[in-house]
């Protein structure tokens, strides 16, 4: 059906484009400017910083290539960690003073829901690189705005499948999660579908530290005299690796089950601090030993370019950039072939993107007619090995995407109240280390 | 002086939007962010300084936030004037309190209440929306839709002519009577009160004026970034409006604007030619002018001015009143 | 309400209290003896806790054991204090005694975006975490809850030991004695021929140093990023004032009364965590204006 609405949709394009293709052919600029919203300051920087690395690499790569239909890309970029309008003032800055063609923002919820506006007034392409909150196109229609990941829904949906599949005699829960857009999303639609799928667990504590808070010691201690079953934390960056640490020094990771569904991203930095058994995940099929993926000279050739960069593996921030640039090389790919090898206008470009399958280093990846992208979820157990530092992903499954994920126009609350018992038996492709 | 800066100023600024436009965003907020340092300026004639006037900055941006989320489409010449009076409101409300304290006490009196309502913007995310802020929708103005390009150069017209309007109307209010009774506040209160005024309800009314207009330019900030957030609230906000006020010169009412003008470009221009720097580069301006020049860059452009015509009276009295400043600090 | 959380309550309130109260007690003697209300403290804090975490991290990489990260942080302390607060009282503060507060807050607001940008351009934006010391101190079980005994024990102790080493300073040393005299009455004190310019350094310099001290010890409780300065700089002012600006005894009971505020929060009322140290100090202000134990001040005529 979408393969159909996008070869419709293309040759209509072509069409329109031999009718009027002197018209409608934009001049080939000398460079395609990308501004890229990213952590570079603050806790959540462990997270933004390796983004903007990847995003070197794979821009330098592809420049390398000779480019997109033969023109190089620029990166411009700016900080998230500057605050919600600073962060603001400088994307319009960058559409309106050094004229980008394509914006991708952003890492945080709560600045995708600020910025997603922002761009649809501006007129200006907005690539949703990272944020997971599935607000975004189940209460708006956009035209400038895609999303070239999955979001909060399937990545609920894949750790509570796990826990209750892997897990499942557990009684209590607790929940200790950032306090912005993100933090409160996730766990709404985490606790609606425990309601649905296992009514008699009880919340025993719900906990929002601010963002960016340096201190869980009080958390801490009234996590210890509660002794939930399961610690469930959507929490990344520096604000998992400090709330993981006191907990771990403190004995609470030996007395509760953890789940983190973002925990991929610090696994090397948390080492030891990670307990075994932990349930651990990246938005996404991200993970530096993919085990689908993790042989392909690509995936090789990107994860030596990155570790010579940064000195670690690549995290999921890493891999959701390589999707927004094979995204954004595929929409131009196609938009200049359905214009007849002419370079595409913005509004052509837009028409591209619409149905458009690509691959960055995990499974390819789906834009739907809302625009938000179809990606399979990868999660697993941490387990200690002797090959590495730090604890990797054993046990891991992998859950399709339509499976986990409310069809096009139905909003995720609505459907997740609708799951029932049969959701459990939802399949999935199972790996352990080393496959 | 003031009358030939003043209409010269604003005759140029309302002449640039037809001239150039690049600056016109960053001229806009220069203007909206001027009103709060306005405020400040007056509660500095009566020697006190607000360390959280960033809360009434706040009420007004988060009051429209508010308005056109759960009330609906209504036209920025209601909205502004709904924001200017809850501010006032929210004044009234902390002024009666805190106008019974001076000096640093009334200081820390206004950060204290700046920060609760910092933390509760914070917190409360299912009212405020938290950390993210709360979006605010485009209103419509005097009926009419418009685009982004259209709102912004109305958004200049309007934050220009509201700055103007605020800075004659203060000039004038500071001349009249009750302006000198809220400056005698300053040299000595009680000769205040054995005149049979009250020093309090005097500072209290000004406290008001002077939220609102920090309310009314968190307002126009809000609307035109299209976001309230609570960094609006937090003290260092509080402390920069301070430091504008101090770097145009608070002994002027241009002051403000001069200030405000100074501080957005030298931030913009250290940003994209130091870098990191910038904020360094802002905190060494600040020392440098209190330190060298503690009536400000109006005060700068006042001396130099008068150079020339130095026998009128108009500049020979306003050169003693700013002797009589520089007296009174020593 | 059962005793086991009322402990629990007891025990973080503590542990937070007295780190709050070394740094809030630097800025309250300085208050108190310069009437300079420093608003760059909380960057002396974040200076303290950045040096120490850094330097700290780096010998242990060359085989130091944890615990004797604890006189590193020490030495840090002092070199910072004298350093940092010797020169900014030196070269900045001795030119502004004679002009009005307002324009004095400004000058240690201008000092403290210049330290916080410079703590940017040395430390850089990541998170830093070592916590040594506080794995060397071990753990200790409260009730079948696990404190770490650096937070519940140490740090009161630490607290407890600058409240009396201050108390013994200002009042049994002939130091501690001219920086009284000073504070009572400036002008007659300098009429009996005290030198008054070194009593504020010294001052100054002592103020900075416990800043930074409190920066130091919380290093290995928390991540060290920016942000923390203007962070601690609230909560020392919302505890400074609480007591009663300029007073030492006061600024420890308001320190274990907003730790105990905050921990009582997290417990019953999360969404109220934030916003207690300023609710109580405003609460306290509205009822006793100069603070739990501040006295009032003649006005002039």
């Amino acid at each position: 059906m979408l393969k159909a609405i996008a070869a419709a949709t293309a040759a209509l394009v072509v069409a329109s484009g031999a009718i009027t293709s002197d018209a409608i052919a934009a001049d080939k600029p000398d460079k395609v400017k990308v501004g890229i919203t990213t952590f570079l300051s603050g806790p959540a920087s462990v997270f933004g910083v390796p983004g903007r690395a990847a995003a070197e690499i794979l821009a330098k790569d592809l420049n390398d290539r000779g480019g997109i239909g033969g023109v190089p890309v620029e990166l411009f970029f700016t900080d998230e960690g500057a605050g919600g309008e600073t962060l603001a003032s400088e994307f319009r800055r960058l559409v309106q003073d050094e004229k980008v063609d394509v914006m991708m923002a952003a890492i945080s919820s709560g600045n995708c829901l600020n910025l997603a506006p922002l761009a649809e007034d501006l007129e200006v392409i907005n690539i949703l690189w990272d944020c997971g909150t599935q607000r975004i196109f189940e209460e708006e229609d956009y035209k400038y705005n895609f999303r070239t990941q999955g979001n909060a829904t399937p990545e609920m949906m894949a750790a509570l499948l796990y826990l209750l599949q892997t897990k499942p005699d557990f009684s209590t829960i607790a929940v200790v999660n950032q306090d912005y857009a993100w933090g409160r999303d996730s766990w709404n639609l985490f606790s609606s579908a425990l309601k649905a799928l296992k009514p008699d667990v009880k919340v025993v504590a719900e906990l929002f530290p601010r963002f960016g808070a340096p201190d869980y010691s009080a958390e801490i201690s009234r996590l210890q005299a509660l002794r939930p079953d399961v610690i469930l934390s959507t929490s990344w960056g520096g604000d998992l690796e400090t709330f993981v640490r006191q907990a771990s020094q403190r004995g609470l990771t030996q007395s509760s089950t953890f789940v983190l569904p973002l925990a991929e991203s610090s696994l090397q930095r948390l080492g030891g601090a990670l307990p075994d058994g932990a349930i651990v995940g990246g938005r996404g099929d991200h993970y530096f030993l993919h085990p689908e993926t993790k042989d392909t000279d690509k995936f090789k050739a990107f994860v030596a370019e990155f570790q010579d960069a940064t000195g670690d593996y690549p995290i999921y921030p890493a891999f959701h950039m390589a999707q927004a640039f094979a995204a954004l090389e595929g929409a131009y790919a196609k938009a200049i072939e359905a214009n007849g090898g002419e370079w595409p206008d913005e509004d052509q470009v837009i028409e591209a993107m619409n149905g458009l399958s690509f691959t960055g280093l995990g499974r390819e990846v789906t834009l739907r007619e809302d625009h938000q992208g179809l990606e399979d979820q990868l999660i697993g157990t941490a387990r200690t090995v002797g090959e590495y530092d730090f604890p990797i992903i054993d046990n891991m499954r992998i859950y399709a995407a339509e499976d986990i994920m409310p069809p096009v126009g139905t909003e995720s609350v609505e459907w997740i109240g609708g799951l029932d018992q049969s959701f459990l038996d939802t399949k999935f492709d199972a790996y352990t280390y080393g496959d | 002086m003031m009358r030939i800066l003043f209409p010269a100023i604003l005759a140029a600024l309302a002449v640039y939007p037809f001239v150039g436009t690049s600056y016109v965003p960053l001229l806009t907020i220069v203007f909206a962010k001027a009103l709060p340092v306005l405020g400040i300026i007056l509660l500095l004639q009566a020697g006190q300084v607000s360390f959280g006037h960033a809360l009434f900055f706040a009420v007004g941006a988060y009051t429209m936030g508010f308005v056109l989320r759960d009330v609906g489409a209504v036209d920025l010449v209601l909205l502004l004037p709904l924001a200017t009076l809850a501010a006032g409101v929210a004044g009234l409300a902390v002024g009666v309190f805190v106008v019974r304290y001076r000096y640093i006490f009334f200081a820390m009196l206004n950060l204290a209440f700046s920060m609760v309502l910092y933390s509760l913007l914070e917190k409360f995310f299912h009212i405020t929306g938290g950390t993210d802020g709360l979006r605010v929708a485009r209103p419509t103005v005097l009926g009419l839709a418009m685009d982004r390009a259209e709102f912004e150069l109305v958004l200049y017209g309007v934050s220009l002519a509201l700055l103007a309007a605020a800075l004659a109307a203060v000039h004038r209010l500071l001349d009249s009577p009750i302006g000198h009774t809220l400056k005698a506040i300053k040299t000595n209160e009680t000769r205040v009160e054995y005149l049979g005024v009250s020093p309090r309800r005097t500072l209290l009314a000004f406290y008001v004026i002077s939220a609102m207009l920090a309310g009314l330019g968190g307002a126009l900030v809000a609307v035109f970034q299209g976001l309230a957030t609570p960094d609006y609230a937090y003290w260092t906000r509080s402390g920069e409006m301070v430091f504008v006020a101090i770097l145009g010169g608070a002994g002027n009412v241009l002051g403000a604007l001069v200030g405000s003008f100074a501080f957005e470009f030298i931030r913009s221009f250290a940003a994209a030619y130091v870098g990191d720097y910038w904020q360094m580069t802002l905190g060494v301006v600040l020392l440098v002018i209190i330190l060298f020049q503690p009536d400000g860059l109006i005060g700068l452009v006042q001396r130099l001015g008068r150079r020339p015509g130095r026998g009128r009276a108009g500049a020979a009295g306003e050169r003693g009143r700013s002797e009589r400043n520089a007296m009174e600090r020593v | 309400m059962n005793t086991q959380l009322l402990l629990l309550v007891l025990f973080d309130g503590i542990a937070y209290g007295a780190l709050v109260f070394l740094v809030a007690v630097g800025l309250t003697l300085v208050f108190g003896v310069m009437r300079i209300l420093n608003v760059a403290h909380g960057s002396f804090y974040a200076l303290g806790a950045y040096a120490a975490v850094s330097l700290a991290a780096w010998l242990a990489t060359r085989g130091m054991p944890g615990w004797l990260a604890l006189p590193v942080y020490l030495v840090t302390a002092v070199v910072i204090g004298v350093v940092v607060g010797g020169l900014m009282e030196r070269f900045l503060l001795r030119r502004i005694y004679d002009n009005e507060q307002a324009l004095q807050l400004l000058v240690t607001f201008a000092i403290f975006m210049i330290l916080e940008n410079l703590q940017r351009v040395i430390w850089g934006v990541q998170p830093y975490f070592y916590s040594g010391p506080l794995q060397a101190l071990g753990n200790v079980s409260v009730g079948g809850v696990t404190y770490t005994a650096y937070q519940t024990l140490f740090l009161p102790a630490i607290a407890l030991c600058v409240l009396l080493g201050l108390r013994f300073f200002l009042r049994h040393t002939l130091a501690g004695s001219v920086i009284v005299a000073v504070t009572e009455d400036r002008e007659a004190a300098m009429a009996v021929g005290i030198n008054a310019r070194r009593a504020f350094l010294v001052t100054f310099v002592i103020g900075a140093t416990l800043a930074a001290l409190g920066g130091a010890l919380a290093s290995p409780t928390t991540s060290v990023l920016p942000g923390i300065g203007p962070d601690m700089i609230v909560l020392s002012f919302a505890v400074a004032a609480t007591a009663g600006l300029g007073q030492i005894e006061g600024a420890a009971l308001a320190a274990l009364l907003i730790g105990l505020g905050r921990s009582f929060a997290v417990f019953y009322a999360p969404e109220f965590e934030v916003v207690m140290p300023y609710l109580i100090m405003v609460l306290v202000l509205l009822v006793r204006p100069e603070g739990l134990f501040g006295r009032t001040a003649a006005r002039k005529i």
